[in-house]
């Protein structure tokens, strides 16, 4: 009985007792010191216990499963437990260790003998050597032509020289205009004022070359230049979906349905806003593309469905150095 | 006890005298000194958070087909990696909080790092002796934003998807070498072979931030082998005597309790603020895109530029020598960057200031550096609101077009007047200075006259 209420009595004195620490008078602190400032250390006690009571809600809001909104749980009980422990520390660093400012030399700037030494060191350790030249020389050579050596597996990561696959494309004469779930396109299901999404039967649709965007024009609105004013069917025509700047797929439709119907109906990348014509051959109206869209030559068969009649009058994708030196190469 | 662990421990490594010199390393006090410090106690959390995804982060890209429980996924063909990142937000116990404070720490980190040199730069701290400091700095901002940029892509989200096609598009647009580089890259055309999300997953996770590591040591280092500039409070600060709290008992508690706000704020945000809900935007297809897509908050300037060239390719007779996303996208971080890098040289030719400085400016204290600096924000802001300008658009209804136009004038002409008018204020602050000093001095001076006759 004797032993328990001992037990208690220390706990209690533990819980709110304070104690100065022992102070050496025999020697000088390095760290002076400070009045107590018990409200302070009192406020640090109940703060450390907030973090842990934070620490154990993240457990048990973990712990029990199919709570609404458990991430936003989670994250308040982890973040205060954070800030609950922050605030002890910052109290501890303003409020109760001993704000000392005190001054100190920088260090010094240089040691000119020191440098001297070193530099002496290095020019006498040579003292052997005839022909410094040609053993530098020598050096340069094999560290050249080493570090070439080290460097050339990298070559493997991919085809540096080979630029014939930017000139590929998925398309040539004859192909089917699918939709994205392999249903061919008939020329009857393209109507105006909307776009519409096709692919090379067959082929992979995630390459850039496959994607093009299907519009139905007006036929009287039309401007193409000669070399491709036979590239549409019945007033529909095919672009490529991928944006001649940087590569983003094209995926608005600017079509006015009702007056004022300007400005004209255009094809606008998302990315960075390049808006190009599909009347007239898909040439740059504004934005940064400094390159027309390449268009797809179409034919209507004869039971109704659109294929290609060739491949892009350009190459697909965004521009690089070859990109207007030749035409693209048909699948 | 604590006698007893320090005499283990330095009989065993000989360590006491630095130990004692570490403790007493002094810090000089001012809030701006710990913008930096938010970076590397963000880039832990980073590192801490991330280690977590990557148990979970799959790098594949074969297609599967998406069965788990987010039902408007459910059927849908997807890759692999988006896959497992859907699976770690929305399966994974505490995923989604750790996915998202580990985004809001890219974020901050990046912030903090942009924001503390903005303060070395305007105070002159990169001058001599700490220009190494400065370069290596720097270089951490340049891999920090590729690490953030590798970082969103490898989700294979739709957003994703769109950032590694623009990027593709730069590469592609450097002039010689552009397919060249990209094949390299990617394996050839965008979308690539497989292994380029192995490539982009372990630069993420390993190669970047164990570099980042090196850098920030060699960073930390310097700053310590010619301890902590300071600002001239009183007069006992000079180019000789630094003035400041030890690391022990002063700072350490600071320090520690920052470290703790940070993981604290980024844990509340992580939880409370939602960042890129990946499975609202879908897998990516090359054919697919978004309108409204906003990259984060860092890579804002570079889309700005990307926007504001106006549609040309350099071509020379059918030889397109440089593609148009290279202005944007390549020359103009490329121009800002060198600057940065160049500044401290540049000021040393002009000025023939060769001495050492641990005394800190204050911008109006050297007019010439701040109206520089203050031109070279305004561009840079200018070009990142233009980035925006399409959200204004929706917003507020004011032409895309239209704005377009104007800002292709205000990024030339706005910080030509930002650094006239900040040359101006440096010059009249200057000026006022000693007038508020005679004020103050006759302010103080009759208050004790008043107080003498008071006694009297």
């Amino acid at each position: 009985m004797a032993r328990v209420k001992d037990l208690l009595v220390s706990a209690a004195l533990l819980a709110a007792g304070r104690r100065r620490p022992k102070l050496h008078a025999d020697r000088e602190p390095i760290v002076p010191p400070g009045e107590e400032r018990p409200g302070s250390e009192l406020a640090v006690i109940v703060l450390l216990f907030a973090t842990a009571l934070f620490a154990a809600a993240f457990i048990a809001v973990y712990a029990l499963d199919r709570l609404p909104n458990q991430t936003q749980l989670l994250g308040a009980s982890l973040g205060l437990a954070f800030l609950c422990l922050a605030a002890a520390l910052i109290l501890i660093g303003k409020r109760l260790v001993v704000t000392e400012e005190i001054e100190e030399d920088y260090p010094v700037v240089e040691h000119e003998s020191e440098q001297e030494a070193i530099a002496q060191v290095v020019a006498d350790s040579g003292s052997r050597f005839t022909r410094r030249r040609l053993v530098k020389a020598s050096f340069g050579v094999a560290g050249g032509v080493l570090g070439a050596a080290l460097i050339t597996p990298a070559a493997s990561l991919g085809p540096f020289l080979d630029v014939e696959p930017f000139y590929a494309t998925t398309w040539k004469r004859g192909r089917r205009l699918v939709d994205e779930k392999g249903k061919p396109w008939r020329a009857d299901d393209i109507e105006q004022s909307t776009f519409y999404t096709a692919f090379p039967e067959g082929a992979d649709k995630e390459a850039l070359p496959s994607s093009v965007v299907l519009v139905r024009l007006p036929p009287h609105d039309f401007k193409l230049p000669k070399a491709i004013a036979n590239y549409p069917a019945q007033g529909i025509v095919a672009y490529s979906k991928i944006c001649t700047h940087a590569g983003c797929a094209i995926s608005l439709y600017r079509a006015p349905l009702f007056q004022p119907d300007e400005p004209r109906p255009a094809l606008v990348c998302p990315c960075h806003y390049s808006t190009f014509d599909p009347a007239t051959g898909g040439t740059v109206l504004f934005g940064p593309a400094g390159r027309k869209l390449p268009m797809l030559p179409l034919y209507v068969d004869r039971k109704g469905y659109l294929r290609a009649a060739g491949t892009y009058d350009e190459p697909v994708g965004p521009s690089w150095w070859g990109v207007r030196m030749r035409k693209p190469k048909p699948a | 006890m604590i006698r007893k662990l320090v005499r283990f421990l330095d009989q065993r490594t000989g360590t006491a005298p630095l130990v004692r010199k570490t403790l007493r390393y002094l810090f000089p006090d001012h809030w701006s000194f710990l913008l930096g410090e938010v970076a590397l106690y963000a880039f832990i959390v980073l590192v801490a958070t991330g280690t977590y995804l990557a148990l979970f982060y799959q790098d594949g890209t074969a297609t599967v087909t998406y069965h788990g429980p987010y039902l408007p996924l459910r059927g849908q063909e997807m890759t692999e990696a988006y896959r497992s990142v859907v699976n770690i937000s929305t399966t994974v116990k505490a995923g989604l909080l750790i996915r998202q404070t580990h985004h809001w720490a890219a974020d901050v980190f990046v912030a903090s790092i942009v924001l503390h040199l903005l303060r070395i730069f305007f105070t002159g701290a990169y001058r001599k002796p700490r220009e190494l400091t400065y370069w290596i700095g720097l270089t951490i901002l340049i891999v920090a934003l590729l690490e953030g940029y590798l970082g969103y892509s490898m989700v294979d989200d739709l957003l994703s998807g769109m950032g590694l096609a623009i990027g593709y598009g730069v590469a592609l647009s450097i002039p010689f070498f552009g397919s060249n580089i990209a094949a390299w890259i990617w394996g050839g055309p965008f979308p690539g072979q497989h292994e380029f999300f192995a490539r982009m997953y372990i630069v993420h996770v390993f190669l970047i931030p164990a570099l980042i590591a090196v850098l920030l040591a060699a960073h930390l280092g310097l700053v310590a082998m010619r301890h902590h500039t300071q600002f001239k409070a009183s007069r006992r600060e000079t180019e000789r005597k630094l003035v400041g709290v030890p690391m022990f008992p002063g700072q350490a508690p600071r320090s520690l309790g920052l470290f703790f706000a940070v993981a604290g704020v980024l844990f509340l945000l992580g939880g409370l603020v939602q960042i890129n809900p990946i499975w609202l935007w879908g897998p990516f297809h090359t054919y697919s895109s978004t309108n409204g897509a906003q990259p984060d908050w860092y890579l804002g300037w570079l889309i700005g530029a990307l926007r504001l060239v106006p549609s040309f390719d350099l071509v020379i007779d059918g030889y397109t020598l440089v593609p148009n996303p290279f202005w944007g996208g390549v020359a103009f971080p490329g121009v800002v960057f060198t600057f940065l890098f160049l500044w401290p040289l540049m000021e040393r030719k002009v000025t023939g200031d060769t001495a050492f400085h641990n005394v800190l400016q204050r911008p109006r204290e050297a007019p010439w550096r701040t109206a520089i600096g203050v031109a070279m924000v305004t561009w840079v802001t200018l070009v990142f609101i233009a980035g925006g300008a399409d959200r204004i658009d929706v917003l507020f209804d004011i032409s895309y077009t239209a704005q377009i136009w104007a800002y292709r004038v205000l990024i030339w002409v706005g910080p030509v007047i930002a650094g006239v008018v900040a040359y101006r204020a440096c010059i009249e602050l200057q000026r006022g200075e000693p007038v508020e000093h005679d004020r103050e001095r006759a302010e103080h001076e009759a208050k004790a006259a008043a107080t003498v006759q008071d006694v009297a």
